[in-house]
């Protein structure tokens, strides 16, 4: 069917890849050892640095708590990173487009139709299953309305994402309005189940869709690849882009209500780690990138946590600290926007 | 053989092709010309399947684009678009490597890295391939492209507008690339061209197109006529030969132009 290539002599020989090459993987490697190093430091120093009193108890505490912040480092990383690419821009991430606002919706809606105590007679799995399914099917018709709307105007994107932002925050707090005291009072203790004592099914039950979120990313990380070509670029070399665009998001998601059920919006992490992480590694294969964003994201969860506990003595929260760092960087890349 | 059947599409009520059929026969090299607007590159991408048209059908050697599975369609035929922004930042090897994903689903094997190896060749970049390709001139990452279309070794080349931008010495580089492409490889190549005399030149066929409509198709010599071009274009152009080839003098001045249409 095809006509072979029917050439002179090459010069080069055909080899999988050149020294350039080499050199660039060697870098990948020694950067993403390093960012494992750092997180690993970062996990010990969390679990082991001014421990008072039992140590069993420090232990068990800790350990939750770290866990958490481990799930949503991965989580929120790889799923910013990935949203990128399908989104075809760098500022866009599922925090920015509204997405974690959405679950915050949501849950509240939710807490409206069922009535505080029939959610509160479901357990904790439960209840995060129920929530994540109406959130991927709602985001998913969100989003496929956004992308074919308004396909590749990047500032009318990142404006509908802000504007939806606070319009679901709005719809959450007049939701919320419209509850009985008591369902009132379920209601936040749902959304502000505090990190502080992470409840441990809801480790358990996130900690397994973030896993089982990752794993689905595998096949679908060569596709990524192709999808970053945009969409015309990766119909020709023959992806079926709407197939894989799907499926992204659908576990984009799933990680994003993983993340927000333990420790509610962040709106610039996801922004913050996935560009650290493509800054960090000269790739552009996601075989590549989204393992580097998952460790950067572990390492500025914990890193963030860290600083919060010792530098700031408990005065403030990650998300604050998280915003802050991560809305400065947000401004100096709308700024630098002629990248994007 | 590419069979275009009664292909009619609209923007927005606006109708950019009504009621397209083609025969694009193999082997051969057949160019796209036509004012703005005309529909060519609306054509191009729903014989493409990055497109699909509002009514009527594609099929390239009795494969139906727009119904088949991507992958199949995609070693079938390979398309280059008008707009190559990439987001990534790649290499040209990266780039031609995407060729190869319609066999390898991105994991290469020795086969797919020895074509890329040649493909590169072909287009004599491969001096070049680690350089990323904001680091190139115009036409080396036209040639990129190239290479990348031809590394998914595909009978039908498609190509819109593969000269825009490129100065004389890159466009008539890259119109050799494409006529050796025709030739040596046995590739069917359709190319939109603004330039009739490359067109002209360089083409077995000339397909002209108006307001959503082919209204001439034929060879160069029947095409390359100063009655067909003041229908198509709206212009007078005043047609010499020129060294074997028919040549339009459209810069001349003359008399102002008529209305197109």
């Amino acid at each position: 069917m095809t006509a072979g290539l029917q050439l002179a002599p090459r010069q080069l020989p055909p080899s999988a890849s050149s020294e350039e090459e080499r050199h660039r993987e060697r870098q990948v490697r020694r950067r993403t050892s390093g960012l494992v190093v750092l997180a690993l430091l970062g996990a010990v120093t969390y679990l082991v640095v001014g421990v008072a009193g039992s140590w069993e108890y420090a232990m068990d505490l800790r350990g939750r708590q770290l866990g958490a912040l481990v799930v949503v480092g991965a989580a929120v990383g790889a799923s910013s990173l990935v949203f990128q690419t399908v989104a075809g821009s760098r500022i866009l991430t599922p925090s920015v487009m509204g997405f974690d606002s959405l679950y915050v919706l949501v849950q509240t809606v939710v807490v409206y139709t069922l009535g505080g105590n029939a959610l509160a007679l479901m357990g904790v799995p439960e209840r995060f299953l129920l929530n994540t399914a109406v959130l991927t099917g709602f985001g998913l018709l969100l989003y496929r309305w956004l992308f074919r709307a308004h396909s590749r105007n990047l500032f009318v994107l990142v404006l509908v994402g802000i504007v939806l932002g606070s319009f679901f925050s709005a719809l959450t707090t007049f939701a919320s309005r419209l509850l009985s005291p008591d369902d009132y009072l379920t209601l936040q203790q749902l959304l502000f189940a505090s990190f502080n004592t992470v409840d441990r099914s809801l480790l358990v039950v996130t900690t397994a869709a973030t896993v089982l979120g990752l794993a689905a990313l595998v096949p679908l990380l060569r596709q990524l690849d192709v999808v970053a070509l945009g969409r015309d670029g990766a119909v020709a070399v023959g992806l079926d882009h709407h197939r894989t665009v799907t499926r992204t998001l659908v576990v984009v998601t799933v990680l994003v209500a993983t993340s927000t059920a333990l420790v509610g919006p962040m709106l610039f992490l996801g922004l913050l780690v996935a560009n650290l992480a493509r800054q960090l590694v000269p790739a552009h294969r996601h075989t590549v990138l989204v393992p580097v964003a998952a460790l950067v994201g572990v390492v500025c969860t914990v890193g963030g946590q860290l600083v919060v506990n010792h530098v700031l003595a408990f005065q403030t929260t990650l998300s604050v600290v998280v915003n802050l760092v991560g809305g400065l960087y947000f401004l100096i890349l709308l700024l630098k926007a002629v990248r994007l | 053989m590419i069979r275009v059947d009664d292909l009619s599409h609209a923007y927005d009520d606006e109708l950019v092709l009504t009621d397209v059929t083609l025969r694009l026969p193999r082997g051969q090299v057949t160019a796209l010309v036509g004012p703005n607007g005309a529909g060519k590159s609306t054509l191009l991408s729903a014989m493409a399947r990055l497109l699909s048209p509002d009514s009527g059908r594609v099929l390239v050697d009795e494969l139906a684009v727009a119904d088949a599975p991507a992958d199949v369609v995609a070693r079938r035929l390979a398309v280059l678009r008008q707009d190559n922004r990439v987001a990534a930042r790649l290499t040209v090897l990266d780039l031609v490597r995407f060729g190869r994903f319609p066999y390898c689903q991105g994991r290469l094997r020795q086969e797919d890295h020895r074509v890329v190896a040649e493909c590169l060749d072909y287009v004599q970049l491969g001096e070049l391939r680690d350089r990323y390709l904001d680091q190139l001139s115009g036409g080396q990452r036209q040639r990129a492209f190239i290479a990348m279309v031809l590394a998914q070794e595909t009978d039908y080349l498609l190509l819109d507008e593969p000269l825009n931008n490129l100065d004389m010495a890159h466009a008539t580089a890259a119109m050799q690339l494409v006529r050796r492409a025709a030739e040596e490889l046995g590739r069917t190549v359709v190319v939109v061209l603004h330039d009739i005399n490359m067109a002209s030149c360089y083409a077995d066929r000339i397909v002209g197109m108006r307001e959503g409509r082919v209204t001439v198709q034929g060879t160069p010599a029947e095409v390359m006529r100063e009655e067909v071009l003041s229908d198509l274009f709206g212009l007078t152009i005043p047609v010499h030969r020129v060294g074997g080839h028919l040549v339009g003098m459209h810069w001349a001045p003359g008399p102002v132009p008529a209305a197109a249409g």
